[in-house]
């Protein structure tokens, strides 16, 4: 479950962000996640749960955006939903290249409300 | 954009939850926002694992260390192969182990009887390696300069993608007996890995797998894929795979 050392990754960089703010509690973490980015959205929020207990992050929510992936064809140059990485176009037949949907990031944080 | 609130969220992509309580569709969106600070951070989750890769590969390549990341599902024949390949090497290249599992010392004893160096790294409920778990390993380790590493990952097809150790390049393994439809359930290890191991190809008599299929089905999330195909027990293909890793080390 990679999902919990993401959670302790985002724990970890929230603190720092929070610290350097000098704020004392973050109430809410705004976070982007590609649809093929191999998080499982429900697994992270439960595992955020656990990493975030007994820090700055005690507590917060956390709201994700997830992003649809999509990309391009190579070879015709037409865009796409991908729903996996080998998503063919809907063109020609060939995969898709990804340009969207593998992020994972945190946007922002709320703090001191 | 929300009309109600002004906020900048697109609420179809957007849930709310409370640790605690169940997460709630995007329409039930949480309109008290607090006179709390909003401060931009925008930094990926994986920065840090990144960091540190950068920080291993830039000291492997400062030693002229070639370190290969070596991922499977479980039982692929990962440590058998390592073995077979240090005797088959047989004190050429100087070749070091690290090894990755949840638990035991198993793989790293079989390693040791080798007579490479090798230290294990038990993640516990960890599912893969990560860069700071190679990081501390190399301290331990020490491999001397001009040699050859292997990091045997976790066994898992899935995780291991993520997580970049700082290696030149990931081996994704494959047995025969796993069924030739792996890289397409699992195209980002496959689109990750430079090179393809198909292991066990003694058992093919007994299978109905295809070595073509398989191929071609992991040319569809990689088309630069190199392929060895091998069997670690009789030793069959291992000349193809000695001699790409010799080059490989020369060239690091
Ligand atoms: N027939 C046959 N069996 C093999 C071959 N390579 C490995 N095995 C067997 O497959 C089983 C698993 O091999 P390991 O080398 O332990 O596999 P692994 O990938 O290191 O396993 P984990 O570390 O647990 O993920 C053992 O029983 C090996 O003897 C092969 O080429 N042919
Ligand atoms: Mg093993
Ligand atoms: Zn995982």
């Amino acid at each position: 479950m990679h999902e919990m050392s993401l959670a302790m990754s985002i724990v970890e960089l929230v603190a720092t962000e929070a610290k350097a703010a000098g704020a004392r509690q973050v109430n809410r973490i705004e976070l982007e996640v590609g649809t093929l980015s191999g998080v499982l959205v429900d697994s992270l929020r439960f595992c955020f749960e656990a990493a975030a207990r007994e820090t700055v992050a005690a507590g917060a929510a956390l709201v994700i955006r997830e992003i649809a992936a999509s990309g391009r064809c190579p070879a015709c140059g037409v865009e796409g939903a991908m729903a996996g990485l080998l998503t063919d176009c809907p063109g020609c037949g060939q995969y898709l290249v990804l340009d969207k949907g593998r992020e994972l990031r945190v946007v922002s944080i709320t703090v001191d409300e | 954009m929300c009309d109600s609130c002004g906020c900048d969220h697109d609420h179809e992509d957007v849930t709310i939850a409370v640790p605690g309580r169940p997460a709630v569709a995007g329409e039930s969106h949480d309109h008290h926002h607090g006179p709390g600070r909003t401060l931009r951070v925008e930094q990926d989750v994986l920065a840090k694992n990144n960091h540190l890769a950068a920080h291993n590969r830039e000291w492997l390549e400062g030693h002229k260390i070639f370190a290969l990341n070596l991922v499977s599902s479980p039982g692929s024949g990962k440590t058998t192969l390592l073995e077979q390949t240090i005797r088959r090497l047989n004190g050429t290249l100087p070749v070091a182990v690290i090894e990755g599992d949840q638990q035991t010392l198993l793989d790293a004893e079989r390693i040791d009887a080798t007579g490479a160096p090798v230290v294990q790294v038990n993640t516990g409920a960890g599912c893969h390696l990560d860069a700071d778990m190679v990081h501390r390993a190399l301290h331990t380790l020490a491999p001397p300069d001009r040699s050859l590493l292997f990091i045997e990952n976790v066994g898992n097809l899935v995780c291991p993608a993520m997580f970049d150790l700082g290696e030149a390049a990931k081996v994704v393994i494959i047995s025969v007996t796993e069924g030739e439809d792996k890289p397409l359930k699992y195209p980002a290890m496959f689109a990750a890995a430079r090179l393809c191991l198909i292991n066990k190809t003694d058992l093919l008599p007994h299978l109905d797998f295809s070595v073509a299929r398989c191929m071609e089905y992991a040319r569809r999330a990689n088309p630069d894929l190199t392929f060895f195909t091998l069997s670690a027990r009789t030793g069959d293909g291992m000349d193809e795979w000695l001699t790409w890793l010799n080059d490989a080390v020369r060239s690091a």
